[in-house]
Formats: C-alpha cells, sequence, structure tokens
C-alpha cells in the first residue's frame, strides 16, 4: 500500500519540478513549487516523519511559496517573457551537479533506508532541537529571511526598471 | 492497511463531510436570523416554517445558476481555487474530536497538524484573485494574503501558549486537562489573542477588508457566480464552525462539563451536546461581533496585528513558559495578563497607541454641533 502512496508523492515531487523549471509563465512555475513542496510532505509522512511532514507544508507551502506568489503578482507578466534563458543556469547546473554528487555519496556510504523508521515523539523532538541541535535549529531560520529578501529584491528590480 | 479499513474510513470521512455542510446550513440561516435581531428585522420568514428551509432554497437556487467564466480568466486557476480554499478548512477536521471517542483520528501533533494546514488555504484566495484577471478581485487576493500572513503569527502564538500549557499537542489530552479549569481561566491573554486573530483569519466582518463591498467590491470571488462561488461561502462558514470548536477545545474545556452521571453511550450522546451547545455560544459571540462593529481600515488593521496583537502573543508565550519553568502558581499567568489586557486597553481607548492620530474621520458629538449652530444664530 505504502508503495502506491509513495509513487503518488513521487510523480507529484518529479512532475511539480518539472514545472518550476519548464513553465514560461513564471506563477505557474511558483504553483509548480508548492506541488512539489506539497509532494515532499507526503514523501515524509511515508516515511514516518510527520512532524518534518508539517514543518515542510508550514514553512515551504504556506510561508515561502505565498511570499513568493505575493511578489509575482505584484510583477508584470510581460517582464519575464524569457524565464527559461536566464543568464544564472551555468551556477544552477553547478549547484545541481554538487547536490546530486553529495546525495549519491552520502546513499553510496550509508546505503539505503539503514535508519529504522518509527514515529517520532514531540516532546524528545523538542528537547534535542533546543539543546544538542540548537544553532542549526535557528540556522535554518535564515531560509525565511532568504524567501523574503529574494521575493522583494524580484519586485525592487521591477522598480527599478520603470524609473 | 486493508480493503474494509480504507472503505471504513471513506464512510466516516463523507458522513464528516455531511455533518459540516448540514452546520453550514444552519449556520448561514441562524447567521441572518442573528443579524435580524440584532438590526431590529425579521430576517427570512418566507420559506418553510419562520423560514426555517431558507438555506436548503439558496443552496438549490446557488447550485442552478449559470456558472460564468470571465474571457480573460485563466481557465485551469480560477477553477482549482475554490478547492483550494475549501480542501485545507475540511482536511483540518480529520483531527477534530467532538467528543471524547468521536473522532477520524486523534493525532499527537494534531495542534501542529492544524497550524499547518490552515495556512495553506490563503492559496486558494491568492489563486482565485489573480485567475480572476480583474483588478478588484487581484486587490482582494493581494489584501487576503497579506492579512492573513500577519495574522496567522497571533494565531499560532496563541495555540502554542496552550500546547506548553498542556504539555502536549494532543487535543484530546488537552481537553483532559481542562477538567478542572478550562484554560480560559488561565489564559485570557491568549483567548482574546487567539479570538481576535481567528475572526481577521476568517475575514468576518471586522476584519474583512479583502471582500469588502464598498472597497474592492467582492475581492477574491468578485468574477465567481453559482456553484463555484458556493465553494467559498461554504468554505468560509465551515472556518467560522472550525474556529468556534477550536476555541472551544482549547479555552473553553470542550466536552468537560460540570456534572453528567452517565456512562457508555448515553454520556457520548450527552457531552457531545454539551460540546455543541458551548459552540454555539462562541458562535453567536463572533455573530454579535459582526452586527457590531464596523470594518477596520486596512492601515489600522495592519498595525493592529503588527503593533498589538504580534507582541502580546509573544508576552503571553514567555509569560506562560516562564511560569511553567519556575513551577510557579498558574494563577500568576491569569493575574499577570489580565492586568496586561487591562493595560493594552486603556492606552488603546486614550489612542497613543495604533496610529489613532492619523484618523481621517473626525467624531464631533451632536451636543457640540448645536451649540455651535446656537452660536452662529445668536451672532
Amino acid at each position: 500500500m505504502s508503495v502506491v502512496f509513495f509513487a503518488i508523492a513521487a510523480i507529484l515531487v518529479i512532475s511539480g519540478g518539472i514545472g518550476v523549471v519548464a513553465a514560461r509563465n513564471i506563477v505557474y512555475a511558483a504553483l509548480s513549487l508548492l506541488v512539489a513542496m506539497v509532494g515532499t510532505a507526503g514523501v515524509f509522512l511515508i516515511g514516518l516523519a510527520e512532524f518534518l511532514a508539517l514543518v515542510q507544508l508550514l514553512i515551504y507551502g504556506g510561508a515561502v511559496v505565498i511570499v513568493i506568489l505575493f511578489s509575482l503578482m505584484l510583477t508584470k507578466i510581460q517582464d519575464f517573457e524569457f524565464l527559461t534563458a536566464n543568464k544564472q543556469w551555468p551556477i544552477a547546473l553547478i549547484v545541481a551537479i554538487f547536490l546530486l554528487g553529495l546525495l549519491g555519496i552520502s546513499i553510496l556510504v550509508e546505503g539505503s533506508a539503514t535508519t529504522t523508521m518509527g514515529s517520532t515523539n514531540i516532546s524528545e523532538l523538542g528537547l534535542s532541537l533546543f539543546s544538542d541541535w540548537a544553532i542549526p535549529f535557528e540556522l535554518a531560520s535564515l531560509v525565511l529571511l532568504i524567501a523574503l529578501i529574494g521575493a522583494v529584491v524580484v519586485v525592487r528590480r521591477d522598480n527599478g526598471e520603470d524609473k | 492497511m486493508n480493503m474494509p479499513e480504507i472503505v471504513g474510513l471513506f464512510f466516516k470521512a463523507s458522513l464528516l463531510l455531511f455533518f459540516i455542510l448540514m452546520v453550514v446550513l444552519i449556520l448561514t440561516l441562524a447567521e441572518r436570523k442573528a443579524l435580524a435581531r440584532i438590526q431590529q428585522r425579521k430576517g427570512p420568514n418566507r420559506v418553510g416554517f419562520k423560514g426555517i428551509l431558507q438555506p436548503f432554497a439558496d443552496a438549490l437556487k446557488l447550485l442552478t445558476k449559470e456558472d460564468i467564466l470571465p474571457a480573460s480568466a485563466n481557465k485551469q486557476i480560477f477553477w482549482i481555487a475554490p478547492l483550494a480554499v475549501f480542501l485545507p478548512g475540511f482536511l483540518i477536521w480529520v483531527t477534530i474530536p467532538l467528543a471524547k471517542e468521536v473522532v477520524l483520528a486523534n493525532l499527537d501533533m494534531g495542534l501542529f497538524y492544524i497550524t499547518a494546514i490552515s495556512v495553506l488555504s490563503v492559496m486558494g484566495l491568492l489563486m482565485a484573485g489573480w485567475g480572476s484577471a480583474n483588478k478588484w478581485a487581484m486587490i482582494g487576493g493581494l489584501r487576503a494574503a497579506g492579512q492573513l500572513i500577519s495574522y496567522e503569527i497571533p494565531f499560532i502564538m496563541a495555540i502554542l501558549a496552550i500546547g506548553i500549557l498542556a504539555q502536549s499537542f494532543n487535543l484530546k489530552e488537552i481537553v483532559d486537562d481542562q477538567a478542572r479549569w478550562p484554560f480560559a481561566i488561565k489564559q485570557p491573554l491568549g483567548l482574546f489573542i487567539f479570538l481576535t486573530a481567528g475572526l481577521a483569519e476568517l475575514g468576518r466582518t471586522p476584519f474583512d477588508i479583502h471582500h469588502a463591498e464598498s472597497e474592492v467590491v467582492g475581492g477574491p470571488f468578485v468574477e465567481y457566480s453559482g456553484a463555484h462561488w458556493s465553494v467559498f461561502y461554504l468554505a468560509e462558514y465551515m472556518n467560522t464552525f472550525t474556529i468556534a470548536v477550536l476555541t472551544v477545545l482549547l479555552f473553553l474545556g470542550g466536552w468537560q462539563s460540570p456534572v453528567l452521571p452517565f456512562s457508555g453511550i448515553v454520556q457520548t450522546v450527552a457531552s457531545l451536546s454539551w460540546f455543541l451547545i458551548k459552540t454555539a455560544l462562541v458562535i453567536w459571540v463572533i455573530f454579535w461581533i459582526r452586527g457590531t462593529y464596523p470594518r477596520v481600515r486596512i492601515d489600522q488593521l495592519m498595525s493592529f496585528g503588527w503593533k498589538i496583537l504580534v507582541p502580546a502573543s509573544f508576552i503571553n508565550i514567555f509569560l506562560t513558559a516562564s511560569v511553567l519553568y519556575y513551577a510557579l502558581p498558574h494563577w500568576v499567568i491569569t493575574v499577570v495578563s489580565l492586568g496586561f489586557l487591562g493595560v493594552t486597553f486603556y492606552f488603546i481607548k486614550k489612542g497613543s497607541l495604533a496610529g489613532h492620530k492619523q484618523n481621517t474621520v473626525t467624531i464631533i458629538n451632536s451636543s457640540d454641533i448645536r451649540a455651535q449652530l446656537s452660536n452662529r444664530a445668536e451672532v
């Protein structure tokens, strides 16, 4: 049964990811990002990581995508006609290859599914988050800050051209 | 999970949907009757006995009305948007218990699940606004997003304080924890923040700037008609019911009652009715607020949210956490938060908070006008 759910979630993630890159309309791209994020939450849920799945929905599905959409809807669609002809593609390629390599190596070294899956206890989770992992936890909040600044930058550039 | 279990869950979910649809139908009539009473009118009284069948007539009318798609609208996004508003609101109900055993799935992270899912409904409003290709809808959608994002913070923080106090995110355990004292007594500040932010999340009348008829004509819903519009309407009333139910669960002790000397099925029914009576009272307060207060302006809404509600919610959480950490008696929270509420209201009344000095409207007493007029007559 979980194979079926995993297949659905994986299709959501992959089709959403392709949509983000391939969509000509930038609002479609942002909505595809939402689909990919919800699919990722589904994958976490199948791995019995409910807390992570909900955080995924709350932070990425709720905050990040909404902030991105909010600013995109304030821009003119004509400004993004050549969305796919972006000058930043070499950087994106390097990051993608690096991430792929990192994930591949970690799977090769650790092997697949070595950890035992079990439901998380929320109080234990909270204790370890705020004691052993306090600094990484606080660093994660930078994600939101970056999303916010990025959204503002997209809108501001639009204003600059008008002047 | 095997086939009969899935069929059973599907059946329960349909039952839940039916229950919520019935509640929504009753709520539409109740709201119109309540507002009519406040405004000294009779309200709907033609269809059925005292207008009791009015909601069914309305539903029939809405379902048979033509669905119009504006020519320049974005078809897919326009049609998906009502569902994107309704679905998160309905998914919340998976974990909301109505009585001790009446729940679809009692999740350990129930409260966290509710906050995470409820955030997603903003997306539907934004999609409706953008997809309609209408300037009013667009402005309404952006207003909705701005309002909902701002008021989400105090809403979630008030919920978090409850989680800290009950030491659990499980709704059933939270209700069990209130067997002696409901959290409304321990968390008066939390209750105030939760209800205010909850009303803003709903976009009900004091806070309905995103579909204010006199400003943005109808906001994100302006181009919708017929069945698709009724889905938005359904979602709004369902969310009103959800907020009322959550208020009862988190602050008013849920199905806990002073004396219910029954056992077995009778007890379940009795506690369910007790719970619904409490919910009805909260809903009446929500209608009452709608009938009493005029709509706030958008800058007042934003400054109230960010300058008063957000700091107040942080103070509430800090207070609750420190009282629990230093093992002080719980009434300390009550006293300090009541004091804080009093001070805040005093300053709001005085007008030195929330930018009251920028008011464009000045209130003149009728006696002043009369005095001025009589002065002029004398000159």
